[in-house]
């Protein structure tokens, strides 16, 4: 066990895969010589050199679309997409040709690729350094989307993704890349997809959140604590695949769900929370699903404090859904 | 090329009779394919768009495959999912085709990175029209290539025609060849009408690519003969004068002719292969219009390498669902 950051485990994780396999490899801008804007890739140039950790030119549908050739050609490549708010050069190659590839050959043009992007808020990045669109990647047959809000799952993770069969959409809390220091497994350390971590046990009310969010819910859990209320936080840490039955299970449990993400609300990834909860646990709920996010403006600079949900706007919701019943 | 003339000839009557759903000729691109695909080894990897029927064909991949694909049946070795025209072969490295226009050639690109790196002595070919030098893909995949100087032929074939818009509206470049001078390679005008001169302008540039002299951009120069596809109707836009003045000069014509000077060919040898050929095409039409259709369930096939609970939960939805609505066998 290596006491690291979440960076720092990602960086981890990417020399350990390569160490171990030489089709791995890394491709993007300034992930070279420079580590990567947040030095997730640092080191690994110099330890793999040029061939494998590929510096490219500034286009990310050229970076996708060369690690989809790749792929179909036999290497694992794992592209590194700058900001998720400059991946939609790439949002053709990505929900097009390699969310389909596999279908649309009938399975004979399998393409694994991994797609390691920084996504959201709470870094002062304004409207282009700040959003959380995972929900356009989930709502695209073909991706997995994978979101770690630990060190440990950041490695665990990173390395299933890398050894999946499948594109995977792997987004990362830049907001905690080193406000998290946790405990990271040595080695090979796998965490499989569609299982959700249950980070905090509780009766009363069942708090649904991912990625940078789930520090502040576990903030929100200690107050509503002091209050008497026994909040149980999930964290699912991949939306695709989901762990549903551990999300009903909770509900059936507490009879109570709040869903949280930095994402705009309308369509976001906690209305399909609360739509398997309306299929799948509506005779074990008290009170109505909330839903604590981001508003539905465009990701906003000098209020992004007031934007983003916190303890206490979290810690509210909860105690609206135990006052309601 | 007969071969491919014959069956773009009959399917464009299936798609009329309704039974296919749909077609894109390659009619008149025939010299500029099969000259180029001539030229390449089998372990070459093309990365097709929609309108390369006779590229496939001189890849080995066999008629009835390709038939079954238009089809969308049983057999199809893409399994239904695809409009037609948009096959894929992995025994023949031709990867499979899609609808968006020009993003196959960045995969080409990255295939050329992959062979580098295992120094495979392979090229990939990226295929695409003058239209797609217009898009996103174009740029990114010229520019990466002449970056990594990877052995990649960029193969246009200028058909004249993007759907309505002329060539000379798609760019006010002179030649689409030129485009590469931007990019630190050299760009390369062919006649697409003249197969032997494409076979060599595509072998000199896979020699260059396999040299380590990166890559090429070939424009062949051609005409579409047909419609962009069965939806479209090319008189709206074009003249029948123009489409004669090309016809006029038909590759197929001008391969023969040129055989028959050589004394290669006659009169009824030549026949013969035409009549051969389309005894194929109905050959294997009737064949492969017995072949059952996809059984439902193979919907949530392929969508991941395995079946992700949602979508076990899905398919057992479905497997349920009533009968009797469109769609049901």
């Amino acid at each position: 066990m290596s006491e690291l950051t979440l960076v720092q485990a990602i960086n981890r994780g990417l020399s350990e895969a390569m160490r171990a396999d030489p089709d791995v490899l890394i491709l993007g801008e300034d992930v070279g010589v420079n580590g990567g804007v947040f030095r997730a890739t640092e080191g690994l140039f110099k330890e793999f050199g040029e061939s494998r950790v590929i510096d490219t030119p500034l286009s990310e549908t050229g970076i996708v679309g060369t690690a989809i050739g790749m792929a179909l050609y036999g290497l694992k490549p794992v592209a590194e997409i700058q900001f998720l708010d400059f991946i939609y050069p790439a949002f053709d190659q990505i929900v097009s040709e390699l969310a389909k590839f596999r279908y649309r050959s009938g399975g004979q043009f399998p393409c694994h690729v991994v797609i390691r992007t920084p996504y959201g808020g709470g870094i002062k990045g304004g409207l282009y350094h700040s959003q959380s669109t995972e929900a356009y990647f989930c709502h695209t047959a073909g991706l997995k989307v994978v979101i770690p809000s630990t060190p440990a799952d950041a490695k665990g993770l990173l390395l299933t993704a890398i050894h999946d069969e499948d594109p995977v959409m792997f987004l990362e809390p830049k907001r905690i890349y080193r406000a998290v220091t946790g405990e990271v497994p040595e080695g090979d350390h796998r965490v499989p997809f569609g299982t959700a971590r249950l980070v905090r046990e509780g009766t009363d009310v069942s708090m649904f959140a991912y990625g940078a969010m789930v520090p502040p819910t576990v903030d929100a859990a200690e107050i509503l604590a002091k209050e008497g209320i026994h909040a149980e936080v999930i964290d699912p840490r991949t939306l695709v695949p989901l762990d549903e039955a551990a999300i009903v299970a909770s509900v059936e449990k507490t009879g109570r769900a709040v869903v949280i993400h930095e994402a705009a609300r309308f369509c976001g990834f906690g209305a399909e929370i609360a739509a398997i909860l309306a299929e799948k646990a509506f005779y074990s709920l008290k009170a109505p699903v909330a839903r604590v996010t981001g508003y539905d403006t465009p990701f906003p600079y000098a209020l992004e404090n007031l934007y983003l949900p916190n303890a206490e706007t979290i810690a509210q919701a909860a105690r609206g859904a135990v006052k309601a019943s | 090329m007969v071969l491919s003339r014959a069956t773009d000839e009959r399917c464009l009557a299936l798609q009329r009779q309704g039974r296919i759903g749909f077609y894109a000729p390659a009619l008149g691109q025939e010299a500029a394919q099969v000259g180029c695909a001539l030229a390449l080894s089998p372990l070459d990897w093309m990365f097709p768009a929609y309108r390369e029927l006779a590229i496939a064909l001189s890849r080995g991949a066999s008629l009835k495959s390709i038939v079954n694909q238009l089809i969308g049946n049983s057999a199809d070795l893409t399994k239904g999912r695809q409009m037609p025209n948009h096959f894929g072969f992995a025994d023949q490295h031709f990867v499979t085709a899609s609808s968006p226009i020009g993003t196959q050639i960045t995969q080409a690109v990255g295939a050329a990175m992959a062979a580098q790196r295992r120094k495979h002595p392979i090229v990939t070919v990226a295929f695409f029209g003058d239209g797609a030098t217009s898009s996103n893909d174009f740029h990114a995949g010229m520019n990466f290539a002449g970056v990594f100087r990877t052995p990649t032929i960029f193969f246009c074939q200028n058909n004249q025609w993007a759907i309505s818009l002329p060539r000379e509206k798609q760019t006010h470049s002179k030649t689409l060849a030129e485009k590469a001078d931007a990019y630190g390679f050299s760009g390369v005008v062919v006649d697409g009408l003249d197969l032997s001169a494409v076979y060599t302008a595509v072998a000199d540039a896979r020699q260059r690519a396999v040299r380590g002299d990166g890559p090429t951009l070939i424009e062949a120069q051609v005409y579409r003969l047909g419609p962009h596809s069965t939806s479209d109707d090319p008189k709206r836009y074009r003249s029948d004068a123009e489409v004669a003045e090309w016809k006029a000069k038909d590759p197929i014509v001008r391969f023969r002719d040129r055989l028959i000077a050589a004394q290669l060919l006659d009169e009824t040898a030549d026949q013969k292969i035409w009549d051969d050929a389309r005894a194929q095409v109905s050959a294997a039409i009737e064949e492969c219009e017995k072949i059952p259709p996809m059984p439902g369930p193979t919907l949530f096939d392929d969508v991941f390498a395995q079946l992700t609970p949602r979508l076990a939960e899905e398919r057992a939805e479905f497997v349920h669902r009533p009968a009797g609505g469109p769609g049901h066998a």
